[in-house]
């Protein structure tokens, strides 16, 4: 067995990659598994793109055309888990696979074979998920958030698959950020302290901590759920002494630390970009740390914000309101930050520099309707309207999204070897800048006029602004296409990258070759 | 590299990734079978479905699971019997157990949460406390107590005649744990110490506490359904009593069998004294279920 070991080591020194598809199913490589999470969460935001564009379909005319209510109840909330948890989340996961050990001087993540098992659980979890769409009284209806009693007494049966879909899903981000976080704290070449990490590498030990924390809480809630449904426990039922706000508030407990998990890996990404097309440093890098560091403490204590209405005391209100406001002090001071590592820098504006200011401006937005919704009395009028359906979706997508789409187009060429081609690039980002406004903007005026959201119809007076933001949302899943044609293009048919395509970049990543060798660093290098 | 892996481990240049592995991706496949079968299982109990198949996945499933998790830990030991570990890589394991008690603390926090909350907010409430006071229309003369012995709607949710007293079989099983983390602390120092026979009696002795404490466990469930009517459907007090109380249980079992496995190791000769990360483990492990068992004693059975 000793032997059997060390040819294993001897394949590991002197080969690169497998043949075959075994290669992706057995790989171990921080790079294999980077690559198929990101491909994994192309596919997912394809087809919650798709859920997204049924609901566009749907309400692009007032009235009841192509899906009856129910499914549509099937669609919103399928979109939400799908862009969530197959999405959003496996996109950060598979950036921070390839970069993180490049970054750090690392030769591949601390646990390897966790780390390939972390991947395959989530085609697994969402061939199931997505399963439930097929089964007899159709897929999850009760939103993206589940709250019970709609998920546990009036859920449909598939809800049993939903759960246990979301217990392996877990499984697989705690072991992720478990991975992430050792390979971060015990990986680092000599001499990279911990306040000379890249923020990329900050962003995310901090979000690895945050997915530590609370996936357990999110393993509880869906357990409870599942007692309630078919072992007669009584958590979310007020006949038994349980209460259905319990569910909000263990859920918002995750759940409010869960948006910021998948935001804090894009200030890493952004706080890359900016400084490497400014051509200066990052402005501020220490504040960008410990900004980072308050706001995943402040995400602990802010939960019940999403709860204004429910009938918390007076005293919750209060504090939960100002609590949420303070958020806006951390976020202030990075993208105050980024627009000073922007301020009189010699800039130049290709596709990911776009991605990324486009983000810093964008995401700005997202915020200040967040913390319009932070203010509990005005909340009460905005509560569950397109408002709040504008607001995360401006700090999702031209937020998370975007800032993923800045971090292909700016490390693609590293992965690939290969450059993209500039001008579909431009293309791409004016194409999704122009949808996504058009698409999300007038949401904000359907909310504050009173639109509900999650419904199929809707009054007269709401329907200009709604055929609006589905033209814009069908340009938008459009540009999405183009994106898929360029990544592949690149890789098939792109000129060759250079080392170092990007004149400003900084970092280790930067110092091997393009496409980066199958192993890098080896034996680790020095920083001084 | 490859012919003395053994002089680069201490060296510490050389961090050992393995190279292809089944392993994972057997995991992700026995996982999926056991919960796809788990729900199928589920749903045909409470539709009534006769006939149902879905138990033969779920055994398929964790038995995969169960052998795949066997080869993928013998596989670690021998890679660490073969010195393949720097003490770098040693690192990442004592990491990767640290975070993973970490999050299993959270996992118990959820149910914590409930219980503090259902005891503090949602009784109070029900029972016409507070500016909520208007919620006890819900249930008219419903009066909230805790222990529950009496639910809003108690044709719904038969409430239970009677709890478990803190003074009787949960303290005994509070000193059996208490006395398993000191006699599993007593067989870490024989091991550090080089004494291996101390350290297979100790540790033998600690196993079999736990499987004591298990016994116990499962007697006052016997009891609390047979004779208390206290049940997983006896309200919200049944509910966070049997989830805490029974993840708690569950875990104490995983950790007896981890606990036993290293016992067998340590009789097979395993283990060195300053290389023994499998038994360090397994007593974090221990220790982290023996808090947990503290809080249960105090914030379930006593207050």
């Amino acid at each position: 067995m000793t032997t059997a070991t060390h040819d294993h080591d001897h394949d590991h020194e002197h080969h690169g990659p497998a043949k075959g598809l075994t290669r992706w199913l057995y790989t171990t490589n921080h790079k294999d598994i980077g690559t198929m999470y990101l491909w994994f969460s192309f596919a997912m935001f394809l087809l919650g793109g798709t859920f997204a564009m049924v609901i566009r379909a749907e309400l692009f005319q007032p009235g009841l055309q192509l899906v009856q209510p129910e499914f549509f109840n099937q669609m919103t909330t399928m979109h939400g888990l799908i862009m969530v948890f197959g999405a959003v989340m496996p996109a950060f996961v598979g950036l921070a696979n390839w970069m993180i050990p490049m970054m750090v001087g690392a030769p591949d993540m601390a646990l390897p074979r966790m780390n390939n098992l972390s991947f395959w659980i989530l085609p697994f979890a969402f061939a199931m998920l997505t399963s439930t769409l097929f089964m007899e009284g159709g897929g999850p209806n009760f939103g993206w958030t589940f709250y019970a009693p709609l998920s546990t007494t009036y859920a449909p049966p598939s809800v049993t698959f939903f759960i246990f879909a979301v217990h392996i899903m877990g499984a697989s981000s705690i072991m992720g950020a478990i991975n992430i976080v050792a390979t971060i704290l015990n990986m680092r070449a000599p001499g990279m302290t911990l306040m000379k990490m890249p923020l990329f590498v900050w962003t995310w030990l901090i979000t690895a901590y945050l997915l530590i924390a609370v996936m357990p809480v999110l393993a509880g809630v869906v357990t409870m759920m599942l007692m309630d449904i078919h072992f007669g426990t009584a958590f979310f039922n007020a006949a038994g002494g349980g209460s259905p706000v319990l569910f909000q508030h263990i859920f918002w407990f995750f759940g409010h630390p869960e948006v910021y998990i998948m935001i804090l890996p894009a200030f890493g990404i952004v706080s890359a970009i900016i400084p490497a097309f400014a051509r200066k440093r990052l402005f501020g890098y220490s504040s960008m740390v410990y900004a980072t560091a308050s706001i995943a403490f402040l995400s602990f204590i802010v939960w019940a914000h999403h709860m204004f209405t429910v009938g918390i005391p007076f005293l919750g209100e209060a504090f939960f309101m100002w609590a949420t406001m303070l958020i806006a002090v951390p976020t202030g001071v990075k993208v105050f930050n980024w627009v000073t590592t922007m301020f009189r820098g010699s800039m130049t504006f290709e596709t990911p520099m776009l991605f990324a200011i486009c983000f810093v401006v964008l995401f700005t937005i997202g915020g200040f309707s967040g913390l319009m919704l932070a203010v509990a009395p005005a909340d009460f009028q905005y509560h569950d309207t397109y408002f709040v359906v504008a607001h995360f979706h401006y700090v999702l997508v031209p937020g998370a999204v975007f800032s993923i789409m800045a971090g292909v187009y700016y490390w693609l060429p590293k992965w690939s070897g290969k450059m993209y081609n500039e001008t579909l690039g431009k293309v791409h980002f004016w194409l999704s800048f122009v949808g996504v406004n058009v698409l999300f903007f007038p949401q904000h005026f359907l909310g504050l006029a009173g639109m509900p959201r999650r419904i199929p119809d809707y009054a007269l007076q709401f329907a200009d602004f709604n055929m609006v933001s589905s033209i814009g949302g069908f340009l938008f899943g459009a540009s999405q296409l183009l994106f898929l044609y360029i990544v592949v293009h690149t890789i098939v048919a792109g000129k060759p990258a250079p080392a170092k395509p990007w004149e400003g970049a900084e970092g280790l990543e930067w110092t091997v070759d393009s496409p980066a060798p199958y192993h890098t660093f080896s034996t680790p290098p020095r920083i001084d | 590299m490859s012919s003395n892996a053994a002089t680069s481990s201490t060296t510490h240049e050389h961090y050992y990734v393995p190279a292809q592995s089944r392993l994972p991706v057997w995991m992700a496949f026995g996982m999926f079978l056991t919960v796809f079968g788990a729900g199928n299982m589920m749903n045909d109990m409470s539709s009534g479905a006769q006939d149902s198949s879905s138990h033969w996945w779920f055994f398929a499933g964790a038995l995969v699971f169960a052998v795949v998790l066997y080869n993928w830990f013998s596989k670690v030991i021998r890679e660490n019997h073969a010195g393949l570990n720097s003490a770098q890589l040693k690192k990442s394991y004592v990491w990767g157990m640290g975070w993973f008690i970490f999050s299993e603390v959270m996992f118990f926090a959820a149910f914590f949460g409930a219980l503090f909350y259902v005891r503090n907010y949602v009784g109070p409430w029900l029972g016409g406390e507070g500016d909520k006071g208007v919620t006890n229309y819900l249930y008219p003369g419903f009066e909230f107590t805790w222990p529950m012995l009496s639910n809003p709607d108690n044709a719904l949710f038969q409430a239970p005649e009677a709890v478990i007293h803190a003074f009787g079989l949960p303290l005994i099983n509070t000193i059996i744990l208490i006395a398993s983390s000191i006699t599993l602390t007593v067989a870490h120092h024989a091991l550090r110490a080089g004494h291996r026979k101390q350290l297979n009696i100790w540790l033998g002795i600690t196993v079999a506490l736990g499987v004591i404490f298990l016994f116990f466990q499962a007697e006052e469930y016997i009891e609390a359904y047979q004779h208390l009517g206290l049940t997983l459907e006896s309200g919200i007090y049944g509910s966070t009593f049997f989830m805490l109380t029974g993840f708690h249980g569950a875990h104490v079992t995983i950790g007896t069998f981890m606990l036993a496995v290293q016992l067998v190791r340590s009789i097979r000769g395993h283990f060195k004294a300053e290389d023994h990360f499998g038994f360090e483990a397994s007593a974090w492990y221990w220790h982290f279920v023996d808090v947990v068992w503290l809080c249960l004693f105090v914030l379930v059975y006593w207050i």
